[in-house]
């Protein structure tokens, strides 16, 4: 069967369900729901699935997409609706189809973040975010795999806005999801480095929309 | 998710152990429900979800339609900091809820080094930790497991023990409770009805007499009481409860696939071995109804492997059968099946080609001594024909990983059975070099020692354990006489082997030990990164007690044990016989050769062991 994809959220509890762990899961759910996937050729053989963008730890998206093939054909609502009852609380099963567009078209990430801060005024905080991240570039040390380098992470933030929720300030983005990638973590950690009277004493963030080069929508 | 947990967890390792929400958990409605349970492990929770009987447990507790069961684990050294820096208290997985919202606090204890943790999780649920501090009906704390077969060392901690296994008798407690609890009874109350149920022990109920020397020399049983309290057991497995929704975790655990257990109880009677006494009568499951659950659970968990359990896989009458129906499903869908606890025979090799047809991971054996003379003496049947006849299989078969695992300070044991352990593997070397079908991959070959701990209700029970001297000779002498670079030496460290035997033999009084360590910071003890030997020592002195009196001591044939209140079926008398047999290096046949009216089977109320 041709290359398939489905598409689902991950919030609430199963946010904490790492990268490789939810493959695992992801593996097991679909044999439960008797859709056997395409092993992987060779000495150890494994079921063919990736899951685009890594999520970080933590971090809650309505918007995972993953490819497989099964061995067998199945209409695709049929495998929509046996997956969808099959996962663990938190990771929804949203859609399947045919997957056209590879994956290395996705450009932008639309996401939101809460700043959580417990001693200062939200409305001072929100004027005071929107005011840094006007600033052209913003160069942070960041750590890899080759030690700590530094990095300017403004060219990969496309649109950014900060607005008072409550007691929190909300963040509302588009950045970039790959070449580069940018995790929102360090949209927060700049803060930390740059401006640490500003940085919030916690922050979290939700992935929305996936978008190509020209901001379509990626399916 | 709890606001002040939401920023932990991003700071601890692997935090998805900790917030629950796997697949096939159970969720009630807190409201529809009387008593809730919290059903801890004092362990981790990759430990705690490999454990078989806590997945039996937690499925027959939450049949009763007005009982929630929740899991609780020990939280890893990071995130317990956390916890406390955050003033989070110990919650259940399933509702996140607090442990202290919970009527009854359940301990699975399977060994002596998790006893301080199960301190350290009644501290962290805010719950005292002594009975007496306890004085209301609720919270209740009750514990079972293997590790509570000989109760005394926790017995000011818990208010009650279940003998034996749970699955009928915890839910006949819940029920009683649920009564209790309903009619506002007072916890003396409770206490007194629940002594009545078969399997229960309520220490409380239960004064050691001591003579001078520190022995026991009887226990004031108050009122009502029994005089001994027999272990409960299943007699039907076939018709028991066995959870075929087993939970499936969302992270890696130890034991990372379905388990089937296929029998309970051992024929062997090995003469170290607690699991092999205290689990019998021997009770199998039959192999049509295996293959039907097998099947099951892997679809409705979608593991991709499973493992049979037993305390000897090889004693399974229908083993061979019972492997073909199962293949019959895994092989064309890449599931493992993985067989442990298999004898060094012909038939294992056999059964092992089948399972590893492709993929030839390393074979285990047992020997557990170096010579034929101590392996007589501790009654673990096995030749060293036999032994070398399997490696000469294994080798023709493709196999080039050998696990060899010995016991050091087994009683009545000498030099030349140390050295016989050397010699043994130069034998399994010579064997590789004359039968290997490809000596281009090399062999090798892995010898490990532990070192013995005289358990009750064991035939040892009355021994003494080597000093931590003695052992590190033995284990000097081993290595100096392993020489070939094929075979690799490892060894337990005899420190945490001398604090389990004072443990494991320990009783009332060590509970002050336990809580002394528990008070300097002692937990998850069962782990090299957190045990330390020095706070132990530390914790006896200040309880004025010698942990040699228990380690070291050779036990008088009369003497009075901490756990002979206890009755697990076979007798103290067969148990004293098979001692005086090992002093005579004579074997007794196996079960399925002679009974040895071992006492067992009386447990079975006229039913049939199958031994």
């Amino acid at each position: 069967m041709d290359k398939l994809r489905l598409r689902f959220s991950k919030t609430g509890r199963a946010v904490y369900i790492s990268h490789l762990d939810l493959m695992r899961t992801m593996t097991r759910a679909f044999l439960r729901a008797g859709c056997r996937l395409k092993y992987s050729e060779g000495f150890n053989p494994h079921p063919n699935i990736s899951i685009a963008l890594p999520l970080s730890v933590g971090c809650e998206s309505l918007c995972e997409i993953m490819d497989f093939r099964l061995i067998e054909e199945k209409e695709l609502d049929d495998i929509l609706k046996s997956l969808s009852v099959q996962l663990p609380e938190g990771i929804e099963a949203l859609e399947v189809y045919g997957a056209e567009r590879k994956v290395k078209e996705i450009k932008w990430l639309k996401i939101s973040g809460i700043f959580e801060y417990d001693e200062r005024d939200a409305a001072e905080m929100t004027e005071k975010l929107n005011a840094f991240y006007s600033r052209e570039s913003i160069v942070i040390s960041k750590k890899s795999k080759r030690g700590v380098g530094e990095t300017d992470i403004r060219p990969a933030i496309k649109e950014i806005g900060f607005a008072q929720e409550g007691n929190d300030v909300r963040l509302d983005a588009v950045i970039s999801a790959q070449e580069p990638t940018l995790n929102p973590e360090l949209i927060a950690d700049a803060l930390r480095q740059l401006t640490p009277e500003t940085a919030p004493d916690f922050a979290k963030f939700r992935r929305l929309e996936i978008y190509d080069e020209n901001m379509e929508v990626f399916r | 998710m709890d606001k002040r947990l939401e920023r932990i967890l991003p700071k601890v390792q692997k935090p998805a152990r900790y917030t629950g929400g796997e697949y096939n958990q159970i969720i009630k409605d807190k409201a529809d429900v009387d008593i809730r349970v919290a059903f801890c492990f004092p362990d981790t929770y990759e430990i705690g979800m490999s454990n078989l009987g806590m997945g039996i447990l937690y499925s027959t507790m939450n049949e009763l339609p007005y009982v929630w069961c929740e899991r609780v684990y020990a939280p890893w050294g990071d995130m317990y900091e956390e916890m406390k820096k955050a003033n989070v208290p110990l919650y259940a997985l399933e509702s996140g809820d607090p442990v202290s919202e919970h009527d009854v606090l359940a301990f699975s204890i399977g060994y002596e080094m998790a006893y301080s943790t199960v301190l350290d999780m009644m501290d962290m649920a805010g719950v005292p930790i002594h009975s007496a501090d306890r004085t209301e009906l609720l919270p209740l704390v009750i514990a079972g497991g293997t590790a509570a077969l000989n109760p005394e060392p926790m017995a000011d901690f818990i208010d009650i023990f279940l003998l034996g296994e749970g699955e009928e008798m915890n839910n006949e407690l819940l029920e009683m409770l649920h009564e209790a609890k309903l009619d506002g009874w007072t916890k003396e109350e409770f206490l007194k009805k629940a002594a009545q149920i078969g399997g229960v022990y309520v220490p409380g109920f239960y004064t050691p007499i001591l003579n001078n020397d520190g022995t026991i020399e009887r226990f004031e049983v108050a009122d009502g009481a029994p005089e001994t309290v027999q272990k409960r057991i299943i007699a039907d497995l076939d018709k028991a409860n066995f959870p075929l929704n087993p939970i499936v975790p969302s992270t890696e655990v130890v034991h990372d696939r379905v388990n089937l257990e296929l029998f309970r109880g051992c024929v062997r009677g090995c003469r170290f071995c607690q699991a092999g006494h205290v689990y019998r009568p021997i009770r199998s499951k039959s192999p049509e109804l295996l293959v039907e659950q097998g099947k099951a659970l892997l679809k409705n968990t979608g593991a991709q492997d499973i493992t049979l359990l037993s305390l000897s896989s090889s004693d399974y009458r229908h083993l061979s059968g019972l492997c073909d129906g199962l293949l019959e499903y895994c092989e064309p869908r890449s599931i493992g099946l993985s067989l442990p606890s298999l004898r060094a025979d012909n038939f294992s090799i056999e059964i092992m080609h089948r399972l590893q047809k492709t993929r030839k991971s390393g074979l285990t054996f047992a020997p557990e001594a170096g010579s034929q003379r101590l392996r007589d003496a501790i009654n673990k049947n096995v030749t060293e024909e036999e032994l070398l006849n399997t490696c000469r299989l294994a080798f023709e078969g493709g196999w080039n990983t050998i696990k060899l695992y010995f016991m050091l300070g087994l009683p009545t044991e000498t030099d030349e059975d140390v050295l016989g352990i050397a010699k043994l593997a130069n034998q399994v070397l010579h064997t590789w070099r004359l039968y290997a079908k490809n000596k281009n991959r090399g062999v090798r070959i892995t010898v490990s020692t532990s070192c013995f701990v005289p358990k009750p209700h064991s035939p040892f029970q009355w021994e003494s354990q080597n000093t931590m001297e003695e052992y590190i000779r033995k284990v000097n002498l081993l290595r100096e006489n392993i020489r070939a670079k094929n075979v690799v030496y490892n060894w337990h460290d005899p420190q945490t082997s001398y604090i389990e035997a004072t443990l494991s033999r320990g009783d009332r009084r060590v509970g002050k030990v336990i809580e002394n360590v528990w008070r300097a910071g002692g937990r998850l003890e069962a782990w090299s990164d957190y045990f330390s030997f020095e706070r132990w020592m530390n914790a006896f002195e200040d309880a004025g007690l010698d942990p040699s009196f228990y380690a070291h001591r050779p036990r008088a044939k009369d003497e009075t044990m901490p756990w002979d209140v206890v009755d697990v079926g076979v007798r103290k008398a067969h148990l004293w016989h098979e001692r005086e047999q090992a002093y005579k290096s004579e074997l007794s046949p196996d079960c399925r050769k002679q009974c040895s009216a071992c006492g067992a089977a009386k447990l079975l109320k006229g039913g049939k062991c199958d031994g």
